[in-house]
């Protein structure tokens, strides 16, 4: 288990990197997931760049509206929650079950979602919160991609070879949204089986309900969502479990039984069943 | 007490090992030292065609045709109708499971190793694979081994007369249960590290083993070397348990290798290797009736066992190992009056079975305790109190069960009566009703096991092993200073032996701990051993230390009195200071006398001096017989099929204990091993043969967050059969929690009809058992 030879680069300005991805490099980030893979040999870059030295990729700022989280930020950082600007509590949280403390002090949240394994916490987390992405062209110009949308299966988003994934963006409102967040995994911090996920912002009427862990992208329940928001109760398990399965048909008994059981505890977090 | 027996002293090697200055095979550094990569099959069942080698690498790729010199891992057996398996270090003609090794290669670094290894091209032709015991013994099946003629390696059979049992048995229970595959996962993978020393004139294997002598002998045997040419050190060791106690075909390549090459080379084995080539454990399942009365009184057990061995037997404990301890131990510490079993080693496409910490009893322990807990069900008792009923009595003692084992001493019934005490049962009813009123579902779970120890070559040798056990060595001895060497060839590798055989020379010496100073595990210079397994370390190494520390002792005294001028019977050993009366002499003195100043001794003094060597073996050859109840406390969780463990307790005994801290984490270790079995660990396959679980995001084990604060208790009944009345305790508590924690399962989800059979209990086997519960009762209505 010895990656086949590469060579790094630090790229520490967008030229650099920009330079060496239109030559074929790789980004690395934090590397929990690219290192165990290089080391399989299933990953085979002649070049690797590091982005995480780039201007930005380490802050967490306040813009207007909107908190914006550089790419390269840690799970450990977020989970220590001691940056002057505050994030969505719901982000300590989930920060917190992710892995465990070793992996949390490498591994970054821009990477574990440009990688994009389905069962990773920060793809259905953000697609509660609404995040909105800035991908950063070969050429240097920023873009805004929804976060909804941006992954389009496992391992696979509308990120081109030449992207870097610099920040995600979340707006303010969300410091203060009502959030319920549930993993079921086999041992603490490992992969989720089944992810619930639910933010609720009275004020603004913004409800997302989301469903992660299910082989693809997050999935949003528009229509339980709206439910639940005029209702203001919990739905009840039938009725998650007949949501869940009207859009995953190919999912068996276990793993519907295991994302409504997830989606219940979300909800129940806001709304006590 | 001081430091000697019994007393809680922390142990001697962990300062190295917590400052990082241990020193594993990884961690030698020798001049001009390569790493070697495998090739390795990538398929399950195959022909071996062509290998094409690497243009330019001459002299660095190595295979099975340039070692023709290098004899198979034969392993012989003296059981009737045992089929022979040539296991090869490198494969020849066929390969047999994934992850072969098929050649060497190598490099100055390990990553140019395997560059080197992915060159290499190996033609292989699919055969179809045997992935299963159903498949391996269909007719027609692919046979593993074509002269064979079918795919089994041994049958056996035990068969007492069932008649009586069936005629009187109100209570039959037809039952099938199966243990998963696993790894063992010792921290530290094997290692191997062999270099030729010109100037002893012989081949140096540093090796992270359990058994260095037997390695020894292994080696020298398949390169056709003489064993005063073969030196086997094994340096500091990350975990063995059972892993490393069997001649590995790396081991052979490595030291082929560097003595072809004439340089060191090093081969470490990585995690993935580990999960797929050493996925070699505990794969069982079985059909099993029990006849029993209205009483819950266990009438006769009928048993077939059927154990997925894998394409190879290991050396020197065979592929048949596993099965002979499991139809031996299925009775487990039952006073069973009636007994059939017939057990089957069946080869399949996968890497060869190697016996694991408990050695089949973590499998048969979970059948009969699950079987005690059908019964109390079927007679609706208590299922302690059926457990109690069938246990033998400590008024039995010593008792010879239906198989010829010979329990030695002890209490079973009351070892099991305190582990209820202490987890509380007798208000557990209550607490479950509680539960369940507010939805939650609890149960309470027991399992009870003896642990045969330090049993001898007997006992191996009914096993049909052609290499057993004997006789174990030790050498106590003053040196100049005053200090005490301890020499074994036994091995440390986190069981604390290093710590506990110098507290048995303390015992004697009246020394402190800090005096003794222990070498262990090196063929060149400790005595000769069979190493640590079967939970013999501690019997067998402290034994033959007791010995020859009680040796010196008398000759300390003996010294001690030809300068302090009384009768050696007069002269006390306190804290390093031989006393007589008010005058004494310490021990520094009396070594520098012998040493340097024997011009101070009378002439007619013992001139075999202040080194002492003693063997050792305990007075009977069938084992002293550790013995524990396991209880546990879950919850299901039936929404997402999670069981989290609320309480777990261990009543042990275990004859004297050595150190109880040491045991403490004896205990510690092995539950956790045995919670991996219960809920979390297995090597899956797929049709193909092909290993699924090839990494640590796949093959899950329990970490701390999934453990339980175990809470211990002991009693000691003291081995009539060995020194100090020690018993070995190294593999116990791996052996039932998956009884245990199952029997828990199964009682806290019995309202809703669900009785699993299978370890690991996943949320997956969990929730499926609930559905198909449902699905039954839905059906009923």
């Amino acid at each position: 288990m010895k990656p086949v030879a590469f060579s790094h680069l630090r790229a520490d300005n967008a030229d650099t990197a920009g330079k060496a991805l239109r030559q074929g490099a790789k980004i690395l980030a934090g590397g929990q997931s690219l290192g165990p893979m290089l080391n399989l040999r299933l990953a085979r870059p002649e070049t690797l760049v590091g982005v995480s030295f780039l201007p930005g990729m380490s802050e967490i700022r306040q813009a207007k509206g909107r908190i914006v989280i550089g790419a390269g930020v840690t799970h450990a950082r977020i989970e220590d929650g001691a940056d002057d600007i505050a994030l969505p509590p719901m982000m300590r949280h989930v920060a917190r079950g992710i892995a465990y403390r070793a992996v949390r002090n490498k591994g970054t949240i821009g990477g574990s979602l440009a990688h994009s394994d389905p069962a990773a916490d920060w793809l259905s987390c953000l697609t509660a919160l609404d995040a909105g992405l800035v991908v950063q062209d070969a050429a240097g110009k920023d873009r805004r991609v929804p976060i909804a949308g941006f992954m389009l299966g496992a391992y696979r988003t509308v990120l081109t070879p030449e992207d870097i994934l610099t920040g995600i963006e979340i707006r303010d409102e969300m410091r203060d949204a009502l959030w319920g967040y549930d993993k079921v995994c086999r041992k603490v911090g490992e992969f989720a089986d089944a992810i619930g996920a639910l933010v609720v912002h009275p004020d603004s009427g913004f409800i997302r309900l989301v469903a992660g862990a299910t082989g693809g992208p997050p999935l949003i329940l528009t229509e339980l969502g709206a439910d639940i928001a005029a209702r203001a109760t919990h739905p009840g398990r039938d009725a998650v479990r007949a949501a869940l399965s009207a859009r995953l048909t190919d999912a068996d008994d276990v793993k519907l039984h295991l994302l409504t059981t997830a989606l219940c505890r979300a909800i129940e977090k806001v709304l006590p069943a | 007490m001081g430091t000697g027996i019994g007393a809680r002293v922390a142990r001697k090697e962990d300062r190295r090992h917590l400052k990082g200055k241990a020193e594993f095979v990884g961690d030698i550094k020798l001049p001009g030292l390569w790493e070697a990569a495998f090739v390795r099959s990538p398929l399950a069942h195959a022909t071996l065609g062509r290998i094409t080698k690497p243009a330019g690498a001459e002299g660095r790729v190595f295979t099975a045709e340039d070692m023709t010199d290098l004899a198979p891992i034969r392993t012989v057996s003296t059981l009737p109708g045992y089929k022979l398996s040539d296991y090869p270090a490198l494969a020849r003609g066929k390969v047999r499971y994934v992850g072969e090794c098929i050649a060497i290669c190598i490099a100055p670094t390990r990553a140019e190793a395997e560059d080197l290894a992915e060159a290499v091209e190996v033609d292989l032709t699919p055969l179809p694979p045997v992935t299963d015991v159903v498949t391996a013994l269909k007719d027609g099946a692919p046979l593993l081994h074509e002269d064979w003629g079918d795919n089994l390696f041994l049958t056996t059979e035990y068969d007492s007369d069932l008649s009586e049992a069936k005629a009187k048995a109100t209570v039959v229970l037809e039952r099938e249960f199966k243990t998963a595959r696993q790894a063992m996962n010792p921290m530290e993978g094997k290692g191997v590290l062999a270099h030729w020393d010109h100037k002893a004139d012989q081949l140096q294997v540093h090796t992270s083993t359990q058994v260095p002598h037997v390695i020894r002998t292994g080696i020298a045997e398949c390169l056709g070397l003489d064993q005063t040419n073969v030196r086997v050190i094994a340096p500091d060791v990350g975990g063995g348990f059972g892993y490393k106690c069997v001649l590995q075909p790396e081991e052979l390549s490595v030291s082929w290798v560097a003595r072809k090459t004439d340089r060191p080379i090093r081969w470490t084995e990585d995690r993935r290797e580990h999960l797929t080539a050493g996925a070699n454990t505990r794969e069982h399942s079985y059909k099993v009736t029990a006849y029993a009365d209205d009483s819950g009184r266990l009438l006769g057990l009928d048993a077939d066992i059927w154990v997925d061995v894998g394409a190879y037997s290991v050396w020197p404990f065979t592929a048949c190992l596993e099965a002979a301890q499991a139809g031996g131990n299925l009775p487990g510490p039952y006073d069973l009056p009636a007994y059939a079993c017939r057990t089957y080693s069946v080869a399949t496409n996968k890497p060869a079975f190697t016996p694991y910490r408990g050695v089949a009893r973590p499998g048969v322990c979970f059948v009969i305790e699950l079987i005690m807990d059908a019964i109390a069900r079927a007679v609706d008792r208590d299922p302690l109190e059926v457990r109690c009923l069938n246990l033998v009595q400590g008024s039995a003692m010593p008792y010879t069960n239906i198989t010829g084992k010979f329990y030695d001493s002890g209490d079973y019934p009351a070892a099991a009566r305190e582990a209820a005490r202490m987890i509380d049962a007798a208000q557990f009813r209550e607490r479950q009703r509680a539960a369940a009123a507010e939805g939650r579902f609890i149960g309470l779970g027991f399992a009870s096991f003896t642990e045969q120890s330090a049993h001898g070559a007997k006992v191996f040798g009914s096993w049909g092993l052609s290499v057993v056990p004997g006789y174990e060595q030790a050498t106590v001895k003053l040196n100049p200073s005053g200090a005490v060497d301890v020499l074994s060839g036994n091995h440390s590798f986190g069981q604390g032996l290093e710590t506990t055989i110098a507290q048995v020379a303390c015992e004697w010496l009246n020394v402190d701990i800090s005096r003794v100073r222990v070498l262990m595990g090196d063929t060149g210079r400790t005595p000769n051993s069979f190493g640590a397994f079967a939970s013999r370390g501690m019997v067998m190494a402290g034994g033959a230390v007791s010995k020859a520390a009680e040796e010196l002792a008398r000759r300390i005294r003996l010294h001690a009195a030809h300068l302090l001028q009384c009768e050696p019977d007069t002269v006390v050993l306190r804290d390093g200071v031989a006393w007589n009366d008010q005058a004494s002499v310490s021990f520094a003195e009396i070594a520098r006398t012998w040493y340097l100043r024997p011009d101070l001794l009378p002439d007619n003094v013992e001139t075999t001096g202040l080194e002492v060597t003693e063997g050792y073996k305990p007075d009977i050859d069938t084992g002293v017989f550790t013995y524990a109840t396991h209880a546990a406390i879950v919850e299901v969780d039936p929404d997402t099929g999670r069981t989290e463990i609320l309480d777990y307790v261990i009543f042990e005994d275990c004859g004297r204990r050595v150190n109880p801290l040491i045991l403490d984490g004896q205990s510690y270790g092995g539950a956790a091993q045995g919670i991996g079995t219960a809920l979390f660990e297995e090597s899956l396959y797929d049709g193909a043969g092909q290993p699924v679980t090839s990494t640590l995001a796949d093959y899950i084990m329990p970490g701390p967050a999934e453990l339980p604060h175990f809470r211990l208790g002991h009693s000691e009944t003291l081995s009539p059969y060995s020194r100090h009345g020690i018993k070995g305790v190294g593999e116990g508590a791996a052996i039932a929690p998956a009884g245990a924690i199952v029997n828990a399962i199964n009682n806290a989800l019995a309202p809703i009809g669900v009785e699993l059979s299978q370890v690991p209990a996943t949320p997956h086997r969990v929730l499926s058992a609930i559905f198909a519960a449902q699905a039954r009762k839905e059906a009923a209505q």
